[in-house]
């Protein structure tokens, strides 16, 4: 390297050369940053456009209005929940549609198997209501089942093979009539929230599962909030630092990163089958995730204690008043915007919580509504996962809408818990 | 009725804090003129109030505490000779049963001759006995919060540090508060290790953790083919560490970018529209992200890959491309690649958090000397920052390992000892779920292994829990 063979010009061309370099080096970087960023906002957009995509079409359904001639022969007076109003209507439609059944009624069968079982007590139960309707033609707006539904809201396709879909090129020719006679019309799905967990999906809803992490949230923000708040003023506020306080601290760090399932564990080994609590409960899945939120709790509220200033301690001191009352006359209600932040971003989060609640027999089948803490209940994420997991199609557009309910709820949880930061949070 | 009490209990405790207050004034009436009493008359009612209700509390809870068992023993010594002679488990349902027919109700079982005439003598008898130990307790509890009233009456007098009293019961209820956190994990680690011991004793250690086989369907009949149960958790690991592996390649450089994006170039505007996306991100269940990843991700990748193996089958890659069209949807890669998205704010706002923590000065001398805002976080901040990185890593890494609901719902039930992304590989969560989830007897291998593999899940998590924190707060100190 001799300097003089280098002029100053051939070294400024090298340094410009060199920065074009370091330049699209710095470009390309920040390239890599934005990139990074698309994926991660291209991804949530992803998923939630998917799951409203296949979820909105669970919230209506379809009824087909047929008027029925309720025949004294068929219809008891005394006992109505006797009639096969599905084989009524069914056998009734074909005549109006000038087809002729065989002797072992293999038609009126494929036609009742277009509505849903619902048919049955609705009907039965409108005549327990008005008897008189006996011996009269009553339109029927009956509910349809999972297969037709899906074939209105084209989600099975009638070019698809005969073989490869659940209801046959006859069926398929029969809803279209009745769709081009105005019988079929579409509305809002209120079963959807009106009814428990079936096996039969034109019938689930998922009340029983919204009212069961109702009740279990409840449980939980009984038992995690105090305690988390109290344990937090007393590391925060009374704790003398020794060891013993340091483990407490450590562990607590510890238990925030312990993987869910573990808690499922505990739940099972501890509560189910030490304590022999009622499986399955809101009891026993709000103790679990009360155990699970304390430690978030605990950090939030330390955090949110340590923000008050102590000079607000101090002057409360100066003033006489002792360090109890200290604490629960100025830190505390000055720390409170924060704990309950805290307290409700938690909750949210036990809310969408799935895997311990499979370990505490949250993953069978119950079709009621709990009226109780102590007997089986499902849980919105949990129906997520049973319904994901259930053969029928129809359940999958019900699954997306389970999901969409669930994150509805966890919005409003989490836009509460801003609105209460906005409003109250104080910066010293 | 133990119900009915509490309202009782509640009332006389409210009745001892006026109490308590009314006799602290009366009291602080007979001193001389210029002397105060210690403590404020609602401070001596407080005190009167912790005294009458806790005693009686403590000795409700110890009531239903023991009160099941003695019930149990009271009921079946009391009983006839045929009643006695039943196995335990048998007489307990003849008391289930007893105590309903003696309700009213019909009973559970069809019991036969001697046992049907009995139900329902025994069942008054039962419920007598039920009654009389509720009523027992009842009893205990009030007449405790009685003597605990008449000792704090006779203790109010004007110098009584009531104040100083109270306030220490109520640190002791805070640090019972903070004691639960501890119990937590004293809970876990016993529930595990005690069930995990009951499994160890049927399959050593040293196969559960290097065995190769995992099939742990135990035999219902002994002479059933395949039915010998495997307990070799090796191909679990493997899965786990499959997947982990992929979603680690997703996060980490997603996670990473998007922080120092955030963190070095991003404007104010910019940074609060996106944050609260990653946000937002970071709260999806991870349940949506199962189903997300079984009923879109799985199904776009088979059909990609099949397709993929469909133009190669035939050419020069046929074995490849046989093999591409027989990709199931639950292979590693979907699960690893959600598992991967649903790490990237957990990654992103830790290493923002870790760069943000990075002294200003260190950027500016390194701008000082000419370096470009790239040159300035490969060279000076990120080397600055390993120690922190590498710990968020550490953590994100543990979560990974112990997420359940994507592996549950998008990877396999295959156990197999594998590194190809494109099989099916099965986790130890996925496992736990599924040995506890199903038809299961108690106290079998089957089921006990589930806490074998919960204990080694807790161990792990735990062990990089601990190292990752370590790392993060030294790197802390570092530039405090």
């Amino acid at each position: 390297m001799t300097d003089t063979s280098v002029t100053p010009e051939i070294r400024a061309r090298r340094l410009r050369a060199g920065l074009k370099r370091r330049y699209a080096r710095e470009g390309r970087f920040k390239l890599y940053g934005l990139l990074a960023i698309g994926v991660a906002v291209g991804f949530l957009l992803l998923l939630l456009g998917r799951i409203i995509e296949q979820g909105h079409t669970a919230f209506y359904t379809h009824t087909i209005t047929v008027p029925v001639y309720m025949d004294p022969a068929r219809v008891d007076r005394a006992y109505p929940q006797g009639t096969n109003f599905e084989l009524l209507v069914a056998e009734q439609q074909l005549a109006r549609m000038g087809v002729a059944d065989d002797a072992a009624g293999t038609k009126a069968a494929a036609m009742r198997s277009l509505f849903s079982s619902e048919l049955k007590f609705a009907a039965a139960a409108r005549i327990q209501r008005n008897p008189d309707l006996i011996g009269q033609t009553v339109p029927i707006a009956a509910p349809v089942s999972d297969d037709a539904d899906l074939f209105f809201k084209h989600e099975i396709s009638r070019d698809t093979p005969a073989d490869q879909r659940r209801i046959s090129d006859e069926q398929i020719d029969w809803l279209d009539r009745m769709k081009a006679s105005g019988q079929v019309a579409a509305h809002f799905n209120t079963g959807l929230f009106t009814k428990g967990d079936s096996t039969e999906p034109e019938l689930a809803g998922v009340l029983g599962a919204v009212v069961g992490s109702a009740l279990m949230l409840l449980v939980t923000a009984f038992i995690a909030i105090p305690l988390g708040v109290g344990a937090a003023l007393y590391l925060e506020e009374f704790a003398p630092r020794n060891r013993l306080t340091d483990l407490i601290e450590v562990n607590i760090n510890n238990l925030a990163a312990v993987p869910s399932i573990i808690y499922g564990l505990l739940g099972l080994a501890l509560f189910i089958n030490w304590m022999h609590l009622p499986r399955a409960s809101p009891l026993v899945g709000g103790l679990v995730l009360a155990l699970m939120a304390l430690p978030t709790i605990i950090i939030a509220t330390r955090s949110s204690l340590k923000a008050v200033p102590p000079s607000i301690r101090e002057a409360a001191l100066a003033m006489g008043a002792s360090k109890t009352q200290t604490v629960f006359q100025h830190t505390l209600p000055l720390a409170m915007p924060g704990v309950m932040t805290g307290a409700i971003i938690s909750m949210a989060h036990a809310l969408g919580e799935t895997a311990p609640l499979l370990l505490i027999g949250m993953v069978s089948f119950i079709p009621g509504i709990p009226a109780s803490f102590g007997e089986p209940t499902g849980a919105l994420p949990s129906l997520v996962y049973i319904w994901e997991n259930a053969s029928e199609r129809a359940f999958h557009e019900r699954t997306a809408a389970a999901i969409l309910v669930l994150l509805a709820f966890m919005i409003v949880m989490n836009a509460a818990a801003i609105f209460l930061r906005r409003r109250f949070e104080r910066r010293w | 009725m133990t119900w009915l009490f509490l309202p009782i209990l509640i009332a006389a405790a409210v009745a001892a804090y006026v109490g308590g207050r009314a006799v602290a004034s009366r009291r602080a009436r007979t001193l001389p003129a210029g002397e105060r009493s210690h403590s404020r008359p609602g401070q001596h009612g407080a005190y009167a109030l912790i005294w009458t209700a806790v005693p009686a509390l403590i000795m409700l809870v110890a009531a239903s505490v023991l009160a099941p068992d003695i019930e149990r023993q009271l009921t079946a010594s009391g009983a006839p000779e045929a009643v006695q002679q039943l196995e335990p488990f048998r007489r307990e349902a003849f008391f289930a049963d007893a105590r309903a027919v003696g309700d009213g109700r019909a009973a559970v079982q069809i019991w036969p001759a001697p046992y049907a005439e009995l139900l329902p003598a025994e069942g008054q008898r039962a419920a007598r006995i039920s009654q009389m130990l509720s009523l027992g307790g009842i009893v205990s509890a009030a007449l405790a919060a009685l003597l605990g009233a008449l000792f704090v009456f006779s203790q109010i007098r004007p110098g009584m540090r009531a104040r100083n009293r109270v306030e220490g019961w109520i640190v002791g209820l805070l640090f019972a508060c903070s004691a639960v956190a501890v119990l937590t994990t004293v809970g876990i680690i016993a529930s595990l290790v005690y069930d995990s011991m009951r499994f160890f004793a049927s399959v050593p250690i040293a196969e559960f953790l290097f065995g190769t086989q995992w099939s742990p369907q135990t035999a219902i009949r002994a002479d059933q083919v395949g039915s010998t149960g495997a307990f070799g958790a090796l191909p679990l690991f493997a899965g786990t560490f499959l997947i982990m592996l992929i979603a680690m390649a997703v996060a980490a450089p997603v996670g990473l970018f998007s922080a120092i994006y955030l963190s070095e170039y991003a404007g104010p505007v910019f940074r609060a529209t996106v944050k609260p996306v990653l946000e937002i991100l970071a709260g999806v269940p991870t349940v949506v992200y199962g189903f997300f990843a079984a009923l879109t991700v799985g199904p776009a990748f088979r059909a990609f890959f099949n397709g993929l193996g469909a133009l190669m089958a035939g050419g020069p890659l046929d074995g490849l491309g046989q093999y591409l069209m027989l990709v199931q949807n639950q292979m590693a890669l979907v699960a690893g690649m959600v598992m991967g998205i649903m790490l990237i704010p957990f990654v992103s706002s830790l290493s923002d958090d870790i760069i943000n923590a990075v002294p200003q000065s260190l950027r500016d001398g390194s701008y000082a000397m000419g370096a470009t805002k790239s040159e300035t976080v490969k060279r000076v901040l990120l080397p600055a920052a390993l120690p922190g990185v590498a710990g968020a890593m550490l953590l994100a890494m543990s979560r990974a390992i112990g997420e359940t609901m994507i592996v549950t719902m998008a990877a396999g039930l295959a156990a197999r000892l594998t590194l190809n992304p494109l099989d099916t590989v099965t986790t130890v969560t996925v496992q736990i779920v599924t040995l506890l989830t199903g038809d299961q007897e108690f106290n079998s291998p089957k089921t006990l292994s589930a806490f074998g593999l919960g204990l080694t899940l807790f161990v792990v998590t735990l062990m990089l829990n601990i190292v990752a924190q370590r790392i993060v707060q030294t790197y802390r100190q570092q530039y405090d």
